[in-house]
């Protein structure tokens, strides 16, 4: 089922692009000192969720769920984003700084 | 019979009223009040003891013996003891010599003690003594006898302090005391000795008449390759030598005279120190049965009566002198018991009584009219001033002296002559004892009571001008003293001139009445009875021999001390002085003491000082010490051990923390690789 064809764009193409999409948002999440770069990477992680979700409603047998959920991922990443950039934003004013490596104050 | 026990018990009434109340009686009443009580109680006991004596008297001779038996007192196992008193001859004889010279000698006190404000305590301690002496001579049995025997101790303790504020009475009564305690230590260890002895033979008793009949069964019987009845019989002696005042126990008499002169009467020349004599002759079957005991008896009491007689040759102090003489006297009464001659024994004892209680209070007499002067050298005169005193105690002295037909002379025959058939040694001894009794007596009767007053003289010969005006007016007219004091002396000189005739031996037309009135006590101890027909002759030259001695002694002190053609001092510079130095210094026998047993007390007491100290002490401080050390090492395993435990499980979750801390880096990629790789972990086991 997860077999790759070339003539038609199959469930696999799907689970692999949200594959690729995941990827480079950890990659991003990993890499990136920046703490908006890290929320960019955030949002990565959680579109290739919705691919996900989608792609296996498509060809799933469940309705419209995936649909839902991929909705609901939509709302809670535009939501998260906007608490996300709040926070760093509190940070930058309270450190002077967005550079991961050296917001470390919650260390033992 | 009941009234026994009020012999004992009136003076012990006598004396429970007058220590109680008497200050107050003294007081409301006066101080007739209290010499009329004690004396009241013991007159009453006099009169008590003389309808006994007559009712003993109307007994058949076998049988007389008269019992009150007042309580049980011990009966635990085998030893069956009550309080029961025992009138028979012997200690009929000791009753009526202690309760008859006893009350004279408490009318008399009430004359010598008019100016003492404690008047009461003494006639309260004077009927207690009589209670106890009582006790003693009644008591038929050798626990009541101790009784009274520690009780007249005491006595004798608190009279010879009696004038407790100045030290040197209070020494010689602590004196007296320790010395008798010595002996009364041994009697107690006699009697112990003798009681288990006789337990061990099935007949544990300590009542004196059955001691008479098991008595016997103690011959053959040995401890320590000793015969137990040498054994107790010795142990029994020291006691009497302590109370009889005995070599080697006898110095603490001559210093018990620092108490009131009535008490050296009755105490220390009538009474208390007979006990001794009393005591042997009590257990006289016990005795007989050690004939080494008696024969120890007999040269303690020769040794004690001539080294006695010589110190009082020289002594100045007018009561030392007595003092001396009673020793010597007791000497000659237990050189009687040691030859078997109980009997005689006691015939001095009473005749001494007599004539030593009337020269004791003729001395008392003196000392009292002239203001407690009691050194010779400061007397003489006094015959014309003090008539009565000085005809009585010319008679005491004749009695003591030996000369007939005064008591003295019938007992102190009797004795030598029971000593010459013993031994001739003996005798011998006891002659030169009595010429050297009527010297010293008779010096000590024309010092007080002839020539011219010396009152107030100086004593020494370089400053004798000077002092004598200096003292001159501080001496008072002598006078006889009050009838309180001089009835009892006329009474007593009476006693020391006819006593005296109870026992007139066979040899001189007598029937010695006393000797026969004993007989039933001492039937049964072998007394040496018919002793008459070994000859006639002997007896009568011993009896001249004897008086010729006497006469000689007093002829020397008439020559010495009266005619003065001889002068003592030559007598006293014979040999360089030294015998007279001896003498004068009773032979250093205090010093040696002193030097060896107080010292040597001492010595003991410091070493043992020193042991409890340094051992005892070290034990102990060990003891805390090692503890100490234990504790301290105990505290080390506590501080080392169990705290390191703890401390090391703090530090082990200290340095984990540590360790873990640092994964807790802060950065928040370096989070989110963890979770990657967890995340990762949990997947591929999951596939797996």
């Amino acid at each position: 089922m997860l077999g790759m064809s070339m003539t038609t764009v199959g469930l696999a193409h799907y689970l692999f692009v949200s594959l690729v999409l995941l990827c480079l948002g950890l990659f991003c999440v990993l890499t990136r000192r920046n703490a908006i770069g890290v929320l960019m990477g955030i949002e990565l992680i959680l579109n290739s969720a919705g691919i996900n979700f989608v792609a296996a409603s498509r060809f799933g047998s469940s309705g419209f769920d995936g649909q839902v959920f991929a909705v609901f991922i939509i709302m809670l990443a535009a939501a998260e984003s906007a608490i996300g950039l709040a926070v760093v934003l509190g940070i930058y004013r309270r450190m002077r700084a967005i550079d991961t490596s050296r917001l470390t104050t919650l260390q033992g | 019979m009941q009234a026994l026990r009020w012999i004992v018990l009136l003076p012990l009434i006598g004396a429970a009223i007058n220590l109680t109340l008497g200050s107050r009686i003294q007081r409301s009443v006066g101080r007739a009040g209290v010499a009329v009580l004690g004396s009241g109680m013991a007159l009453a006991s006099f009169a008590i003891a003389v309808t006994g004596f007559l009712k003993l008297r109307a007994l058949e001779p076998e049988s007389r013996l008269l019992l009150d038996n007042v309580l049980p007192w011990l009966h635990v196992g085998s030893l069956n003891v009550s309080l029961a008193f025992q009138l028979d001859p012997l200690s009929a004889v000791m009753v009526l010599v202690v309760t008859g010279i006893g009350s004279l000698i408490h009318i008399y006190s009430f004359g010598y003690m008019d100016e003492d404000p404690a008047l009461w305590r003494f006639f309260g301690l004077l009927n207690l003594f009589l209670f106890a002496m009582l006790t003693l001579v009644l008591g038929d049995n050798i626990l009541v006898m101790f009784v009274g025997w520690e009780g007249v101790g005491l006595c004798s303790w608190a009279l010879i302090g009696f004038w407790y504020k100045d030290h040197a009475n209070t020494a010689a009564a602590n004196k007296a005391f320790l010395f008798n305690r010595i002996g009364d230590f041994a009697f107690l260890c006699g009697t112990m000795l003798l009681f288990w002895s006789l337990a061990g033979l099935g007949h544990a008793t300590l009542v004196f008449r059955e001691l008479d009949t098991v008595v016997g069964l103690l011959e053959g019987q040995a401890l320590w390759g000793v015969p137990v009845a040498t054994l107790a019989t010795l142990l029994l002696f020291i006691g009497a030598t302590g109370k009889s005042a005995q070599i080697p126990l006898y110095v603490w008499l001559p210093d018990a005279m620092a108490g009131p002169t009535p008490v050296s009467a009755l105490i220390h020349a009538a009474t208390m120190v007979t006990a001794g004599v009393y005591m042997v002759s009590r257990l006289h079957c016990l005795f007989s049965l050690a004939p080494f005991t008696l024969n120890v008896i007999a040269v303690v009491g020769t040794t004690t009566a001539i080294f006695a007689a010589t110190i009082a040759v020289t002594q100045h102090d007018i009561k030392k002198v007595l003092a001396y003489s009673t020793v010597s006297q007791l000497g000659y009464m237990f050189v009687a018991l040691g030859c078997g001659a109980y009997a005689a024994g006691v015939f001095h004892l009473v005749t001494h009584a007599f004539f030593k209680a009337c020269l004791f209070l003729g001395a008392g007499s003196v000392i009292h009219a002239s203001h407690h002067e009691q050194d010779m050298r400061r007397m003489g005169g006094l015959r014309t001033k003090m008539p009565l005193t000085f005809w009585t105690f010319l008679v005491s002295t004749m009695a003591i002296a030996g000369l007939p037909p005064l008591a003295g002379f019938f007992s102190k025959d009797e004795i030598l002559l029971k000593a010459y058939q013993h031994d001739p040694l003996l005798w011998g001894v006891g002659l030169v004892t009595a010429g050297l009794t009527a010297f010293y007596m008779f010096r000590q009767v024309f010092l007080v009571f002839f020539g011219e007053s010396r009152a107030g003289a100086s004593l020494d010969p370089h400053a004798s001008a000077h002092a004598a005006d200096h003292h001159g007016h501080h001496v008072h007219e002598v006078h006889e003293s009050s009838a309180a004091m001089t009835l009892p002396l006329v009474l007593l000189a009476c006693g020391a001139l006819t006593a005296g005739w109870l026992g007139i031996p066979s040899a001189l037309g007598g029937n010695n009445l006393f000797t026969e009135w004993l007989s039933p006590v001492f039937a049964s101890g072998g007394e040496h009875h018919g002793v008459e027909h070994e000859g006639l002759e002997l007896e009568y030259a011993l009896m001249v021999v004897s008086v010729l001695v006497a006469l000689a002694g007093i002829t020397l002190a008439y020559l010495v001390y009266l005619r003065k053609s001889l002068n003592a001092d030559t007598f006293s510079r014979i040999a360089r002085g030294v015998p007279y130095r001896l003498s004068f210094n009773k032979y250093y026998v205090d010093e040696f003491y002193y030097g060896t047993v107080l010292a040597g007390t001492l010595a003991l007491s410091r070493a043992l000082g020193w042991f409890d100290k340094v051992i005892i002490d070290g034990v102990v401080n060990g003891a805390a010490a090692s503890v100490r050390a234990v504790s301290i090492l105990g505290g080390g395993i506590d501080k080392v051990v169990v705290d390191g435990l703890v401390n090391f499980t703090a530090r082990a979750f200290n340095g984990v923390g540590g360790a873990l801390r640092l994964a807790q880096t802060g950065n928040i990629n370096a989070y989110v690789y963890v979770l990657l790789i967890g995340v990762t972990a949990v997947l591929l086991a999951g596939a797996w």
